[in-house]
């Protein structure tokens, strides 16, 4: 394995996670909710994905106990906000702290038990091309599920009907009830589908990424989801992009370690948080950009008249 | 109103026959009760197939009540509504489209980051495919005169273009009954002609349609009938054709509305109290428009109009001359005199103007501060008396609130409500009698009478005039044309983000500002 063959295989193990849950992100935010929650999700889908897949002996059963992890936080989310109308920043904000201390008590059984690591399915033929052959097809399945959801998402967006439903409730939430569609059956929809995403991200944190359970093992790859949807503008393609690029700067510090450069571990360790903040505002400050695909209901919510 | 206006709506249709049909839809006796606010009592309607049927009332007469109850958005509290003569029952918005009945909306209900398509897609049932619905689209607006492009995306579109997607949309529902909810109120003259022809050709296919306007002369000019609302209750029916228009807005308010004292003037020699010179500015983002050279002068005493069509650059030019957005260059914008170009709104109220923007609330006002707060505002600066050594006197500011509220009729609940509270005329009242109490030495105004009934719109119209008559120069930037040629000593006209030449409003025919208007020509093309 080359040099170059290795660099690619991390950035790519890399961004998967993030990915995962930047897309379940963009879709609800798409519909108009903002949930900031994402980190919470995640790494309860990594406690949760870790406990199935240790007490069952199955990473495959782990796949399944990160996505319910996943879900039942993102319906306690949708039950505060869409049903009681509270705060979707505060409800956000306080189920990623929920999640961090959830997680840690379920975990507490885990702390330093080997995991078993997701296997990869090479594709026969194709795994061998060079350079990119192991990169793209001798991976885990949570990589083949990740490209297979982020072209679903777009197909789902722009070619359905569902889709097109979906972004409508998310620019004007108004109209699409005057229409007669469903828009808090929608947006609950997709809050559980953002939570099965985040779910699945933080079970490839610990069934993949590092098949282990640590506390805080997410390390804010929530919020650097976050910021990749608004980096994004809330289109899928250019999700993966930016999910590419934050993955190779996370592993830039491992290369840049493992080569000597003289550079402090603890400024390549917060070069993520830094370029996130730095595409923030570099984004932000072209307004243009962002007012044409920001999704107009945003954080706004939803109260039908009577 | 000038006799050339009339010449232009008259003798372009022939007098129109009230087809004698059983009603298609009767509604007998509706009422509907919010607390202790009876907002309809009893009314008895009854559209026949193929009219035009005209609602005519006051803001507040209980018209949106009951459009709403029609199209299944409320239920009544008491009576019943007939279809082809069977009660029905009509419990949602969908059940009224099943029923036959579609609905053109006032504020458009349509989603500005969609495209044409796409919008007309989530209101009708499932086609076989988009490029089905394409063709479908592409046949109803050719058949009904209404040019569209199915890829656009309607936060590009303009006002007149976006209400063709909303009665494309309805069309495609094949309805019965259309209701279109004071469909030309932002429309150019030539666009609502455009609307005229397409009324005919559904009317002559048996279509009817329930017309909500404060526009009399064009109910008298396109509707079959009419049934006249006042506080909730039918206090008359009749054929519009066969009425004055004076007539219908006296059964409509209840008494005669006085007609504005003041002619217009031309006052060539008057000091040049605001002058706006060679301003450009780019578009603050991708929906807006930029200002291309604007310049005029506004001298002591006159009112000078503003027409346009909405988004035109009627907001960015109001930024400009407020100060919200300030230009690089400090002669761009001079008060009294004093440039003041590179200076913030204050600087600028403070130099003696007063602004009122288009949106009221959130613009206008802050929605959850009580209005004596929202008149330290704006006030601040200006008023002396508002501040007792850096504290507000609250005492002050409740008694400029009760002076507006006097003087421009602001019906409220409580003494000092949140601005929130007040229904939609009723602030607009009072975010212009604010600034028109403070006696500024230059006003310049949005909308002055939007959403206000004609009763309310003659007192603000009567104080803008009298202001000016006072000495001080008027700014008012509007899209009612009617309210600009009766209110303007001189007009200008903004189209794509440039502004004609100010001329004097005894020289303009209502046709020449609507070719303007429509970004056709400069000035005198339309000779």
């Amino acid at each position: 394995m080359g040099a170059a063959e290795a660099i690619l295989l991390t950035v790519v193990t890399a961004a998967v996670p993030l990915l995962l849950a930047a897309i379940g992100e963009l879709v609800v935010e798409r519909s108009g909710v903002l949930n900031l929650g994402v980190e919470g999700m995640m790494i309860m889908g990594a406690a949760g994905g870790f406990a199935a897949a240790t007490l069952s002996g199955s990473p495959y059963i782990g796949i399944f106990g990160g996505l319910a992890a996943g879900i039942v936080m993102a319906a306690l989310f949708a039950f505060v906000t869409l049903f009681l109308v509270a705060n979707q920043v505060a409800s956000g904000l306080a189920l990623s702290l929920l999640g961090l201390g959830l997680s840690g008590i379920i975990g507490e059984p885990f702390v330093g038990t080997p995991g078993t690591k997701l296997p990869a399915l090479a594709v026969p033929v194709l795994s061998d091309i060079p350079l990119v052959g192991k990169v793209l097809f001798a991976q885990d399945i949570l990589v083949y599920a990740a490209a297979a959801i982020t072209f679903g998402v777009w197909w789902f967006l722009y070619r359905t009907r569902g889709g097109l439903i979906v972004r409508a409730v998310g620019d004007n939430h108004g109209s699409a009830h005057a229409l007669g569609y469903p828009v808090i059956r929608v947006r609950l929809l997709a809050i559980l589908f953002g939570g099965a995403c985040a779910g699945l991200a933080g079970a490839y944190l610990s069934l993949a990424y590092t098949p282990l359970w640590i506390e805080n093992m997410t390390a804010g790859r929530g919020w650097i989801a976050l910021a990749l949807v608004v980096f994004a503008s809330w289109l899928p393609a250019r999700v993966v992009v930016g999910a590419l690029l934050f993955g190779a700067v996370s592993i830039l510090q491992f290369h840049a370690q493992a080569m000597g450069l003289g550079i402090p571990s603890q400024f390549l360790s917060s070069l993520p948080y830094l370029v996130t903040i730095l595409v923030l505002v570099l984004i932000s400050s072209n307004r243009s950009v962002l007012r044409v695909n920001t999704p107009a209901s945003l954080g706004r919510p939803f109260v039908p008249d009577r | 109103m000038s006799g050339a206006v009339e010449q232009v709506r008259a003798g372009e249709r022939e007098a129109r026959v009230r087809p004698d049909a059983a009603p298609l839809l009767e509604a007998v006796g509706i009422t509907k009760i919010f607390g202790a606010l009876k907002a309809n009592d009893g009314i008895d309607l009854a559209i026949r197939p193929g009219e035009i049927h005209a609602l005519l009332g006051e803001n507040g007469a209980g018209k949106s009540t009951l459009v709403k109850i029609l199209y299944g958005a409320l239920q009544p509290t008491a009576g019943e509504i007939r279809w082809n003569g069977e009660p029905v029952r009509i419990a949602s918005p969908a059940a009224a489209r099943r029923l036959g009945i579609g609905m053109v909306f006032q504020h458009f209900s349509l989603f500005d980051a969609l495209t044409v398509a796409e919008n007309i897609a989530l209101a009708v049932p499932p086609r076989e495919s988009r490029a089905a619905l394409a063709a479908e689209i592409e046949t109803v607006s050719a058949e009904y005169g209404l040019p569209l492009n199915p890829r656009s995306i309607v936060a590009d579109l303009s006002v007149g273009e976006r209400q063709r997607v909303e009665i494309v949309r309805c069309l495609l529902q094949k309805p019965r009954l259309i209701i279109m909810d004071e469909p030309t109120s932002v429309l150019t003259p030539q666009e609502a002609n455009d609307l005229f022809s397409t009324l005919d050709v559904l009317v002559a296919g048996g279509v009817s349609v329930l017309y909500i306007s404060h526009r009399l002369e064009e109910v008298k000019q396109i509707c079959h009938h009419a049934t006249i609302l006042r506080h909730g209750k039918v206090v008359g029916e009749c054929d519009p054709q066969k009425e004055t228009a004076a007539r219908l807005a006296s059964l409509m308010v209840g008494a005669d509305i006085r007609a504005l004292s003041g002619e217009h003037r031309s006052l060539p020699d008057a000091p040049v109290r605001l002058a706006v010179t060679d301003l450009s500015l780019p578009p603050p983002h991708p929906f807006a428009v930029a200002l291309d050279h604007v310049g005029l002068e506004l001298r002591a005493g006159e009112i000078l109009g503003i027409a346009g069509v909405a988004g035109n650059g009627q907001d960015e030019l109001f930024g400009a001359i407020s100060g919200e957005r300030r230009s690089e260059r400090s002669d761009a914008v001079t008060i009294d005199g004093r440039p003041c170009g590179t200076r913030g709104i204050t600087a600028r109220r403070r130099l003696g103007a007063a602004f009122v923007p288009e949106e009221r609330l959130g613009h206008g006002a802050v929605p959850r501060m009580r209005l004596s707060e929202n008149v330290v505002l704006t006030r601040h600066a200006t008023d002396g008396t508002l501040r007792r050594s850096g504290v507000i006197d609250r005492l002050s500011s409740r008694g400029i609130v009760d002076r507006v509220t006097k003087l421009f009729d602001v019906r409220k609940g409580t003494p000092d409500p949140e601005a929130t509270a007040l229904s939609g005329g009723n602030l607009q009242k009072f975010v212009v009698g604010r600034e028109i109490d403070r006696k500024p030495g230059i006003l310049v105004v949005c909308q002055p009478t939007w959403g206000v009934d004609a009763g309310a719109a003659a007192v603000i119209r009567q104080a803008l005039i009298d202001l000016a008559r006072s000495g001080s120069a008027i700014l008012v930037i509007s899209q009612d044309l009617d309210e600009i040629l009766e209110l303007s000593d001189r007009i200008a006209v903004i189209s794509k983000g440039r502004l004609s030449e100010p001329r004097p409003t005894a020289e303009l025919t209502r046709e020449e500002i609507g070719l303007m208007m429509g970004g056709v020509g400069e000035g005198g093309h339309a000779h």
